[in-house]
């Protein structure tokens, strides 16, 4: 067993550690709401700790692996959200298992803010860095702001649609709202659990993972190392630039599936929406550590949780929270004290080796 | 035939007439020098022929095939390759994965089969590990495989820069100053690799230099560039020799 893991490659090791820190962390806290040791406060908090796991690993495929600076995860998100929501409200009692119809809302969510990822990745991946955020950003508050404005209503003649308000939809009157603009949608199903939540993590796991150890991956992590060079060997920039930004947006969606069929009552707002949503996306990627997908898993975690945690101390919540944030980026990233992190794990394995020749 | 026929070619940047007229021709298997004083328009001429800019004026044609005013990347599919001044490698990458990045065009499976790992992935990405193993024998690189490039000590970045060229498969390798900041050693021996380089892979070599004593070791023709005209193109010794060449390099007496 030990003989294996040897000589197993640096990063397979790395990745097998990520996925079984994943699922130990499932049956830990399964095991803990099966016996009842566990407050409702944190049991509520369980699916949107998902969501923004799987949020931080899809941003983390922009920022990371390909290099660009992307605000608008979360009118991604919201894409997805919305899409799955109207979907599962609309077909709710016409396709049976419930089952079934989660799973095609998630494919239509992700498929949904996948589609919006090449509509707008088209125009966008030209631009670089700060111009590619500031566009991004317009973006998320675009979608968010259209999606206020939206009335959907549904009657025997079919769908209505309008911008103005309800009345102008002009249905007759066993009609029904379904996007109720500032209102949003209401009785989504509640379809999310802990569960689907995890293996929908595992899944953008594999996928990423996998997309960055293939052909694939190695094509935008080129563009995104130097992309003169990577022209000049044959690669289409154009294309993988794309598909990266493609394949994150439609794992935003999938997260907005996940968030969207976590609540009775689904609307935009800056909160959950808006471009501090997508900042604190981009924070839990910085300080996990650009690139580091296991990293912004721990963070989005942490982060996600510690205010929660924090509700006790009242007034200090936030002042401690941000001291959180400063000295986690500090351990990440300041030079001193990734080098005295390497000094003291080389010190481990040092102690560890010379324990076994003892 | 010629592999690489240039007539013509023009490009003005603003009022400033970078590469006027240039035209060269080179024989399938040729070692070829470009040489000229410093803004002569050297790299401007790679640039050209490599599709970052495209032309004013002037044919380019590779094997026959026009190839003027096309991208970058088809060009590269054509079958030109180069290597850069500044050195641009794939810094965060493998040396393995930067050779693996040149076998891009030609070992291929879908971003699907390598999400689902596929076993025509597995095959693939095998056969993949084994060419790029092969080219970096060459270059004397197999044991830094699994190295990241942006740690490679200089000479060897320039060396993998060539294999990944190589990895592409070019009928034209174009080096853009091989030997910049390498010791007379080192030159040396890159002199050794490129000649074993052409001989191997049965390529033909276009390059830039200033280094004298590697322009007249390992080039057979010559054209000397200066502010972006041709001022003498031909053998090595007949050019080097040419009086005009002389004080374009070393002023009037």
């Amino acid at each position: 067993m030990i003989v294996m893991w040897k000589k197993m490659k640096k990063t397979t090791r790395s990745n097998i550690i990520t996925f079984g820190m994943v699922i130990l962390a499932y049956a830990v806290i399964q095991a803990m709401v099966m016996t009842g040791n566990i407050s409702s406060l944190f049991k509520g908090l369980l699916v949107p700790v998902c969501t923004y796991v799987i949020l931080a690993i899809s941003l983390n495929l922009v920022v990371g692996i390909l290099g660009e600076l992307s605000l608008g995860h979360a009118g991604f998100m919201c894409v997805g959200a919305f899409a799955s929501a109207f979907f599962s409200k609309t077909m709710q009692g016409v396709i049976a298992p419930d089952g079934l119809r989660f799973f095609l809302a998630l494919l239509i969510g992700a498929a949904a803010a996948g589609i919006f990822g090449i509509l707008i990745g088209i125009p966008v991946l030209r631009l670089k860095g700060d111009y590619l955020a500031i566009v991004t950003l317009a973006f998320g508050e675009i979608i968010k702001n259209v999606i206020n404005v939206l009335f959907i209503g549904k009657d025997a003649n079919g769908f209505h649609f309008s911008t103005k308000d309800v009345i102008s939809l002009n249905m007759e009157p066993d009609g029904v709202v379904l996007v109720n603009g500032p209102q949003g949608i209401t009785g989504t199903p509640k379809d999310a659990t802990f569960t689907i939540g995890v293996i929908l993590i595992l899944i953008t796991l594999i996928i990423v993972i996998n997309l960055v150890n293939s052909r694939s991956g190695r094509a935008i992590m080129a563009i995104r190392d130097n992309r003169i060079a990577a022209e000049s060997i044959g690669i289409n920039i154009t294309k993988y630039k794309l598909m990266a930004f493609a394949i994150s947006a439609a794992m935003a969606g999938c997260a907005g599936v996940l968030y969207a069929h976590n609540l009775s009552s689904l609307t935009a707002t800056p909160k959950n929406f808006g471009y501090n949503m997508s900042i604190m996306i981009l924070v839990f990627v910085v300080l996990g550590g650009i690139g580091n997908i296991r990293g912004s898993i721990i963070a989005a975690v942490i982060l996600t949780l510690l205010p929660e945690l924090l509700r006790g101390l009242s007034d200090y919540r936030m002042l401690i929270y941000a001291i959180v944030l400063i000295v986690m980026m500090l351990f990440n990233w300041a030079p001193k004290a990734i080098e005295w992190r390497e000094k003291y794990l080389g010190k481990l394995k040092h102690r560890k080796k010379a324990a076994k020749e003892a | 035939m010629a592999l690489l026929e240039v007539k013509n070619l023009s490009i003005s940047f603003g009022g400033l007439r970078a590469v006027n007229e240039f035209h060269i021709e080179i024989q399938k298997g040729e070692l070829y020098g470009l040489i000229g004083p410093n803004g002569a328009g050297k790299t401007t001429a790679f640039n050209l022929l490599t599709g970052v800019y495209k032309p004013d004026e002037g044919i380019i044609k590779l094997d026959g095939v026009d190839i003027t005013g096309k991208k970058t990347i088809d060009i590269n599919k054509a079958g030109i390759a180069r290597t850069f001044q500044n050195i641009r490698l794939f810094k965060e990458l493998s040396v393995l994965d930067n050779v693996k990045a040149g076998l891009h065009n030609h070992y291929k499976y879908s971003t699907i089969e390598g999400i689902l790992r596929l076993p025509k992935f597995r095959r693939v990405e095998r056969e993949m590990d084994e060419r790029a193993m092969e080219i970096l024998q060459v270059f004397d690189l197999d044991k830094e495989a699994q190295t990241t490039a942006a740690n490679l000590p200089y000479g060897k970045q320039r060396k993998l820069e060539i294999a990944r060229a190589i990895a592409t498969k070019p009928k034209l390798l174009l080096l853009d100053e091989p030997a910049a900041g390498m010791n007379p050693n080192e030159t040396g021996e890159l002199m050794e690799t490129i000649r074993f380089v052409r001989d191997k892979f049965d390529m033909t070599i276009l390059l830039i230099e200033h280094d004298m004593k590697l322009v007249s070791g390992i080039c057979e023709e010559l054209t000397v560039l200066n502010f972006g005209q041709v001022l003498a193109q031909g053998k090595t010794s007949d050019v080097l020799n040419n009086p005009e060449v002389i004080s374009a390099y070393l002023g009037d007496e």
